[in-house]
């Protein structure tokens, strides 16, 4: 069996064709704090959310798309009251439905519904096997052991879990714990994944960022594990990219199988497209999905391969990575529109990587995620 | 998997025929597989109270084929599904 991303891969008669999956960022409160957060700086507050009414509508459009998975994301997805009845629609639409939820505020009567209303799979994220650590990297304490119980409900209705472990500097060393949490757990699935450096994550890119021999030995430690859990745990690994020679194809390719609508309805091609200056987002508000997805100006924007630079332009790999992430060549580059310089063929990749050694060297201290714009860690 | 086994797609597989894409998929968490034809006939039948045998035996009967031969392939094919995780023997559980 093939899988169906490598069947749509690469069609150069067309940009883009039928989106696989929707990331619905439904709200962007969350009640932890995480200094590594991809959502936007600026967050966008609960007044500004599409209502009930307004996203019953906008399912009913990603399924006519064609759209094969939701994602229920956030911030906190859990912080909207209504998430029942989403899921419900999403799966009455036949719409393979994930939560991807901290699972702080998760009860047990609520998982109850979501299951009853259709839900699929869920994923939990992580911040440290450590209370304490736990603790300082999410703002909240007692997160942890909630997580353990939430993952514990979850298994016990026999839905598929997943965990995701967000590693940086200060945590790293904890990733062979982290995976026999996994196994504890009964999650079926771990990502690891690396911090990527939008958002939040761009502010504390100094408190998180890895140190080269980190990394080494995180990719010895997951390649062990991977070998030794084969049909046990299967075990996804983002490697940060300031250190790759390659980049990553985000999003499988800008506007090509999978889009975000953020909290107010606005539609990105991924989460950290509004830090790219100069894009103009069209919102489920004002158009049809189906106009969004075809015209918008951002989905069009880096559609494709016609839009490239050398070295991009003639390189064999554009069709794989799709020159990379657009929104890491604006934050380093100030051109949205350059060859990703984590690429090790971009002229400018020998100084991204001489930049991440001096953050690797910064100060631990970070500045938490929330809706005045950030809060320094105390101390330090 | 063994001719006794009783395959069953977990809740949270889905075997859907995509009307977008005009063909049938196998939906997963953070997964999704096209199945070829003769998968999708094997999936259709794996409802959990058929056995192996018995699904081999069906296949056979319709496209007029030796059935060793079809226990054996599918065999195979839904022992792969397994330890994907996309696939359960009932009798095993
Ligand atoms: S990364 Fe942390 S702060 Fe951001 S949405 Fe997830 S749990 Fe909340
Ligand atoms: S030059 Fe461009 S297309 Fe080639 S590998 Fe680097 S980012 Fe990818």
């Amino acid at each position: 069996m093939t899988e169906l991303s490598a069947r749509l891969r690469p069609d150069p008669a067309r940009s883009h064709g039928i989106p696989i999956a929707v990331l619905a960022e439904i709200t962007h409160r969350c009640p932890l704090q995480c200094p590594y957060c991809s959502n936007p700086v600026e967050l966008e507050r609960a007044s500004a959310e599409l209502s009930t009414e307004e996203w019953l509508r906008v399912l009913g459009e990603i399924a006519d798309l064609g759209v094969l998975q939701l994602h229920f994301s956030g911030g906190e997805p859990l912080a909207r009251r209504d998430l029942e009845t989403l899921v419900a629609r999403a799966a009455a639409l036949d719409l393979y439905t994930n939560l991807i939820t901290s699972a702080v505020t998760l009860t047990e009567a609520r998982l109850d519904a979501l299951a009853q209303a259709g839900l699929d799979h869920v994923q939990i994220s992580v911040q440290s096997v450590e209370d304490a650590l736990a603790t300082r990297i999410g703002g909240l304490r007692g997160a942890l052991e909630r997580k353990r119980a939430a993952a514990a409900w979850v298994r016990a209705r026999d839905l598929p879990l997943t965990l995701n472990a967000v590693m940086h500097r200060q945590n790293l060393h904890e990733l062979p714990e982290m995976i026999e949490m996994a196994l504890d757990l009964g999650a079926a699935r771990l990502e690891v994944a690396n911090v990527q450096y939008y958002g939040w994550a761009l502010r504390n890119r100094a408190a998180l960022m890895p140190t080269p021999d980190q990394i080494d030995t995180a990719s010895k430690v997951v390649d062990a594990a991977r070998a030794r859990l084969h049909g046990r745990l299967v075990i996804d690994y983002v490697e940060p990219d300031y250190y790759a020679a390659r980049p990553k194809p985000c999003m499988g390719g800008w506007g090509r199988q999978v889009f975000n609508i953020s909290p107010s309805g606005k539609v990105l091609p991924c989460h950290a497209a509004e830090s790219i200056a100069g894009l103009r987002f069209d919102s489920v508000r004002d158009h049809p999905l189906a106009w969004i997805w075809d015209h918008s100006e951002a989905m069009n924007r880096y559609r494709g391969t016609a839009w490239m630079p050398e070295p991009c332009r003639s390189c064999a790999h554009k069709h794989d990575d799709w020159g990379g992430c657009r929104c890491q060549a604006s934050a380093l580059l100030s051109d949205a529109g350059a060859t990703d310089p984590a690429c090790a063929f971009s002229p400018r990749h020998a100084e991204v990587f001489e930049a991440a050694l001096a953050f690797s060297e910064g100060s631990d201290r970070y500045t938490y995620r929330d809706f005045s714009g950030g809060t320094p860690e105390p101390g330090g | 998997m063994t001719p006794d086994s009783r395959p069953a797609l977990p809740r949270f597989v889905k075997l859907r025929f995509d009307r977008a894409r005009d063909t049938w998929l196998l939906l997963a968490p953070e997964r999704i597989l096209i199945p070829d034809e003769i998968a999708v006939e094997v999936l259709k039948l794996c409802d959990g109270e058929a056995t192996l045998a018995a699904i081999a035996a069906t296949l056979a009967a319709r496209y007029d084929a030796p059935e060793p031969e079809i226990l054996s392939d599918i065999t195979d094919m839904l022992a792969d599904l397994e330890a994907k995780g996309f696939l359960r023997d009932r009798e095993a559980a």
